[in-house]
Order: C-alpha cells, then structure tokens, then sequence
C-alpha cells in the first residue's frame, strides 16, 4: 500500500491538468465524470491508507525525493500519515468526492463548468498536500495553494466586481496570516535545525515548557491559523467568501481549508503545549470568535451568510478546544462540522438553485412541500449543529465544552451561551426558509423544484454521516469508549505525557454539564419557534429602523469599516504620499533633474563650439599656460 | 669641430634662452593675431625652431646627444606635419578661395 500512497494526492491533480486543458474540448459529462471519479479513486485509497493504520498503529513515511539541500537545511519530498492525516484524508477527498458530485448538478448550466472543475481538483491536490506533507515545507506549499485555490474559486463569477473583490480580501487576509506561518517555519528551523515534523517534535519534547522561543513560534504559528481559519482579527474574508459558487463555499469553508489552521495545531501540539500562554492566548480568541460570530450570525438575511458566520464561530469552538488542550476534542468538531456544514452549505445551494439564484431569507418560506429532500437534510443538519444528542454535533461539542469548564467557567459559560445562540439562528435561518408562506415573487414560485440527484444523493450522505458521525466518539459517561479518542492517541501522546494524567471530572458534573448546554440547545430553539414560526416574524427590509444591537449584528458590528477606518485609508493615504511626494516629486525630480541638468549644461557648453580657428587656438595656448604654470606649481 | 663647439660654449647660456623665448614668443604672437593660414603655419614652424634651437643649446652644455636627436626627430615630425597641413590648406583654398581662417568657421554645430 505504501507504494500507491503518492497516488492519493496525484490524482487530483491529473484531473486537474486533463479538465484544464480539455475544459472547451471536452464535455460537460465527461469533465464531471473525471473530476469526480479520480477525487473517488483517491478517496478508495485514502480508505485503505487508513485501515492499513488502523490495524497497525504505525504511521507511513514515504520519501519520495530529497528536495532540495541548502547549508544544513535538508528537505525531502516526503509524505506522512499518521492517524491524524488518516483521517483528514478521508474528509477531504470522502465530502471533496460528494461535493463534486453535487457540483455536476449545481454548475451544469455555468459556462466555465471545465474550468470550475479543473480548479475543484487542483484545490483537493493541494489540501492533500498540506496534509501529508511531513515537513513544515511541503505543508506551507499546501498551505499557499489552498490560498490560491480559494481566490480562483471565490472569485470564480470574476466578472462581478463585488466578487473579484471578495476573492482578493480573501487572498491578501489570507497573505498576512502566512507571513506568520513563514516566520515561524524559518525560526524552527533556525532553533531545531530542521523542519521534520519528527525531528521538531523529538527535540520538542526535551525542552522546557515555557521556553520563550517556543512561544513566539506558537504565537506566529497560530496567526497563520488565523488567517486561514477565519478567527479574530483575520475572519472578515470568510463570509465575503460566499462571492463562489455555493459548492466552493461547502468545499472551502466546512471539509477542508479552513480547518488546514486546526489541522496545523494539532499536528504541531508538543509546541503548544510547551507555550501554555499560547494556549491561553488561543482559547481566548477562539472563545471570542466564536461568540462574536454567533452574535452577528444572528440577524443576518441572507443564507448563506449566516451559514458563513455559523463557520467561523464553530471554528472558534475549535481553537477553543485547542486552547484548552483538548486536542481531540477540537479534532472530532472538525471532523462532525465537516460532515454537517457540508451538507448545510450543500442545502443551501440546493434552496438557492430551486429559488432561481435567490439568497434572501425574506423572500423564501414554505420551501418544505416543494423541496422535500434538501428539507429533511437541512433539518438533520441543523439539529447536529445545535448540539441536540444523538446527533453528530452533540459529541463534539460536549467534549470541547467539558474541556472548557475543566478549564474556566467563564469559558464553559460563554460556550453554553453561544450553544444557545447557534441552535437559535440555525432554527431561525430553518423556519424562515421552510416554513410559513412563500414570501418571493410569483415567478420563483412557479419555477420552484427539487434539485437533481446528483446534488441530493451528496445531501442525503451527508446526512447520514451527520446523524452517526458522533458515535465514533461517545464518551465513556455515555457508555462509549471514544473510538476516536483512541485512535488519534498517538498522536498526541507527548502533550499528554507532558501534561500528566487528566484529571477526570466526576460523572454527575458530566451529565450535568451535557444537560445545561442541551437545554440552553432547547431553549433557544424554543424562542426561535415562538417568534418566527408562531410569530411569524419576518426580518425587516434593509433600510427600515432596527434595535441598537440588531442594528449592530446586523451591520456585523462595523468591523469591515472599523479595518476600513484603521488599516485601508491609512494605507491608501501613505499610499498617495509616496506616490504624490516620494515617488512624482523625490524620484522623479532627482531623475528628470540630472537629466534636465546636463542638457542645461550642454547648452552652456555647446556655445563653445564656435568654429572660430583663432578661438580655438587660443584656447589652447591658455590651456599649455595653465598646464604650464600647474606644473611649476608641482616643482615647487 | 672642438673650436666650433669652444665657439658656442663661449657664448653665456642665458643668451640662447632669451633669445629662444623671443622666436617663440614672435611664433606665439603670429599664431594669434595673424588670419593667414600660411603665416599661421610659418609661426608655428618658428615656435618650433626656438624649441629646436634651446634644446641644442642645451645638448651641447651638457655634452649629452640626446638633446640633438630629439631636434632630429622634431623636424622630421615637422617635414611631415607641413606636408600633411600644406595639403589641407591648399584644398581649402581650393574649395573657399580664401585663407583667412576667420571666414574658416563651418567647423562647429
């Protein structure tokens, strides 16, 4: 099996060059086929990739080139996976396959379908290559080309200027946090001599905790995270991110980019926990974004972008399981969100495809009848991410939620509180959608339909994965053994020797804990039913008066023009100042100038040139004078 | 030959140079205030006959050779320089009628 393991990330990347280049020549049928198929093929693989490790338990190194060597620095081309990569395989190119599936149906009528495909494939090669790399190296070039991906994808309607600009924001957000991730490789390598994951982590593991140099490369480490996981400061690209296509939205924003920060920290977990204040520092902005998020999620209006906000908050919960040092944890809301967000994103497009294009709630209602399947599927995933056992969300979110109370119960309380807030918007996004009466014009109506199978059979596997996918991981209070605990043990087995035995909360306060964050669950489920399905409730236009505080959700609490105010019109006025005075006047002058001076002074000199013999010859008799008397000068 | 160079040498050293500097000087002043191209030239020749003379002068004092050799080869340059600039003058004159060198200013931009 070792042998076909390049083939993994090869794959897509042949669909890639094969449905860029044929993307006029070929047809629609058969690019979808490719890009799905070799995304399956790789998936098959994948499978056995992880039950070789599963039964195992010995991770696969394979060399495939030395790279390159520079000085002491030697990089290989080598893949690793272990039991974290394992799985992350498995999501991606298992929800990359679904999703797609789904985009054969979504994109059909779409001109660049080749071209979408063909983008599609060269974005799971690089989220494949990020994850397998086994060297800091090999995951930064993964790392960049997701970036790259994601704006090609974002901005793949570029000739909507809006679009065009949200696939930039994206990009250069993305940009600063990789600056982070840069330094940080360039400083592990300079402390450990090398960027092999296994030679960082061996001599990791011998130094102190605490150790200031392994906090700044935590710190730098975890602003890559930020940008490539959306957390505060650097979230603001991922809900205009929404610009791509819809499938775009459920491959970037729940399978895989935005977990590749998650992903990173956890690979890299000896080094934070040898930083505890990097943790801290970690479980705080987790915390914060995750609460942030929820609050502007909940007055949003259009779909997807509370979806959108909805990710970045549960990508909070995520680094807030990091920062606690619940690193499973955190790992297993990756994996159930991946299953659940796809599949929300995936509905949501569905809705949007039914309702011609239509991404405004206000204009929606009373979907259910008419779109049966999307429905059901929408509804399963909404339970699982509102935290309602026994589905897949629950699960996770308990674990990260016991770890935080372990913790601090401020933490713990915040958590509980934006529980409530998610179960409440994601309600509230469903009654809008499905329920009451159809609010849009008469010819959406008439043109309402279920989308093809080939986007509801993805929506029904997603479904599935997100009603069981929390059963890999039931906690011992519950009668389970935590499969997924089990499995990914290794992995962190040198925080876990460095942090000591766990101490283990009672089962009474575990059962309590799992009651309050259920019922908080419930409450707000409740509310959303009085005020929007009894209430019927319908959010009011955009330019009608709001609360002061649904004003401020709702302008996502001006942090677009809060960045706007301190970062860009700073920027652009330092900008016109260097063009203006450094650049027109500075540069310029001092160029044209010396330019302007010598043709100046040529025009003095040239008046030398008279012709006249006898000037001339005088001149020359002044000269042997001056020479003359310059040398008589010397003698004495 | 003795009382040839006795006959020299009996004359003080401080003659030759001002007499030299007085023919280079008059060669100085006619290469400047005259127009002629010819007479020009003719002053130049005399510039270089002072030097000529001065640096014999000096040859015999010192009883170094060198000194007349070098006057050897300032007038072969000289030959060849008049014949070289005898032409120029001559198909200037050709082509302008004239020689006065202030009508000779084509030569600038």
């Amino acid at each position: 099996m070792d042998k076909y393991i390049w083939l993994i990330p090869l794959l897509p990347l042949a669909g890639f060059v094969i449905n860029g280049l044929g993307r006029n020549a070929l047809p629609k049928n058969l690019i979808g086929a490719i890009g799905s198929l070799l995304v399956l093929v790789s998936f098959g693989l994948s499978v056995t990739t992880f039950f070789q490790i599963k039964s195992s338990g010995v991770p696969i190194n394979v060399e495939l080139y030395n790279w390159f060597t520079v000085g002491n620095l030697n990089v290989s081309f080598a893949f690793l996976i272990d039991q974290l990569s394992a799985i992350m395989l498995l999501i991606i190119t298992g929800v990359g396959f679904l999703i797609h599936l789904y985009s054969i149906g979504y994109m059909h009528h779409d001109k660049g379908f080749g071209k979408f495909f063909a983008y599609l494939n060269l974005f799971v090669f690089f989220m494949l290559l990020l994850v397998m790399g086994s060297n800091y190296l090999v995951m930064f070039i993964g790392w960049e080309g997701v970036g790259l991906c994601s704006y090609l994808l974002i901005g793949f309607w570029f000739n909507n200027p809006s679009y065009a600009d949200a696939a930039k924001k994206a990009f250069v957000m993305n940009r600063i946090g990789d600056l982070g991730f840069l330094i940080a490789v360039f400083l592990i390598f300079n402390t450990f001599g090398s960027i092999s994951f296994a030679d960082v982590f061996s001599k990791a593991a011998a130094m102190q905790s605490g150790d200031s140099t392994i906090l700044l490369i935590t710190l730098l480490l975890f602003v890559g995270a930020t940008g490539k996981s959306a957390q505060i400061p650097l979230f603001t690209w991922l809900p205009d991110a929404m610009a791509g296509p819809t499938p775009v939205s459920a491959l970037i924003h729940a399978a895989t980019m935005v977990t590749a920060g998650i992903y990173m920290i956890a690979r890299s977990n000896i080094l934070f926990t040898l930083a505890p204040v990097t943790l801290e520092v970690i479980s705080i902005v987790g915390m914060a974004t995750a609460a942030f998020a929820a609050l502007i999620a909940l007055t949003q209006t259009d779909i997807k972008k509370v979806l959108a906000y909805s990710t970045v908050s549960q990508l909070g919960y995520m680094f807030l399981g990091l920062g606690v040092g619940a690193y499973t944890g955190a790992f297993f809301h990756v994996l159930t969100h991946a299953f659940f967000k796809a599949l929300l994103f995936l509905g949501a497009g569905s809705v949007i495809h039914g309702m011609s294009n239509e991404q405004d709630m206000r204009k929606m209602g009373g979907l259910r009848g008419k779109l049966p399947v999307t429905f059901y599927t929408m509804l399963i995933g909404t339970i699982a991410i509102a935290g309602i056992p026994p589905f897949a969300g629950f699960f996770s979110k308990d674990e990260i939620l016991a770890h935080a109370f372990e913790h601090s119960t401020t933490l713990y309380v915040l958590g509980v509180i934006t529980a409530g807030l998610t179960s409440f918007y994601m309600f509230r996004m469903m009654f809008l959608t499905f329920y009451g009466k159809f609010r849009g014009t008469h010819e959406q109506e008439h043109h309402l339909h279920e989308s093809p199978a080939t986007m509801t059979i993805p929506l029904i596997v997603l479904a599935i994965l997100s009603i069981v996918g929390g059963f890999i991981g039931v906690p011992e209070v519950l009668g389970g053994h935590h499969e997924l605990g089990a499995f990914l043990a290794p992995v962190f087995e040198p925080s876990a020797k460095l942090t000591g035995e766990a101490h283990h909360l009672s089962h009474n306060i575990e059962y309590i804990l799992m009651g309050v964050s259920v019922g908080a669950a419930l409450i707000a489920l409740l509310y959303a039913y009085t005020k929007y399905l009894s209430g019927k409730h319908v959010p009011v236009a955009d330019n009608e008066e709001r609360h002061v505080l649904a004003k401020l959700s709702y302008h996502k609490f001006y942090v677009d023009e809060l960045y706007d105010f301190l970062v860009r019109r700073p920027l652009d006025a330092l900008s016109v100042f260097f063009y203006k005075v450094v650049d027109l006047l500075g540069i310029d002058g001092l160029v044209n100038g010396l330019g302007k001076g010598s043709v100046e002074a040529s025009k003095g000199l040239r008046l030398l040139q008279t012709g006249n013999v006898g000037f001339y010859i005088f001149m020359m008799v002044i000269g042997i004078v001056a020479v003359l008397l310059y040398g008589y000068t010397l003698i004495n | 030959m003795e009382s040839f160079t006795n006959a020299i040498q009996s004359v003080p050293l401080n003659h030759y140079i001002l007499l030299s500097a007085i023919i280079f000087t008059i060669g100085v002043i006619g290469v400047l205030l005259r127009r002629n191209a010819i007479i020009i030239f003719m002053s130049v020749e005399l510039m270089l006959n002072a030097v000529n003379l001065l640096l014999t002068a000096f040859s015999v004092y010192r009883g170094d050779a060198a000194g007349q050799v070098f006057v050897f080869f300032i007038m072969a340059l000289a030959a060849a320089e008049v014949a070289i600039g005898l032409a120029i003058i001559v198909m200037i004159y050709r082509n302008t009628n004239s020689l006065d060198i202030n009508v000779l200013n084509r030569l600038k931009w």
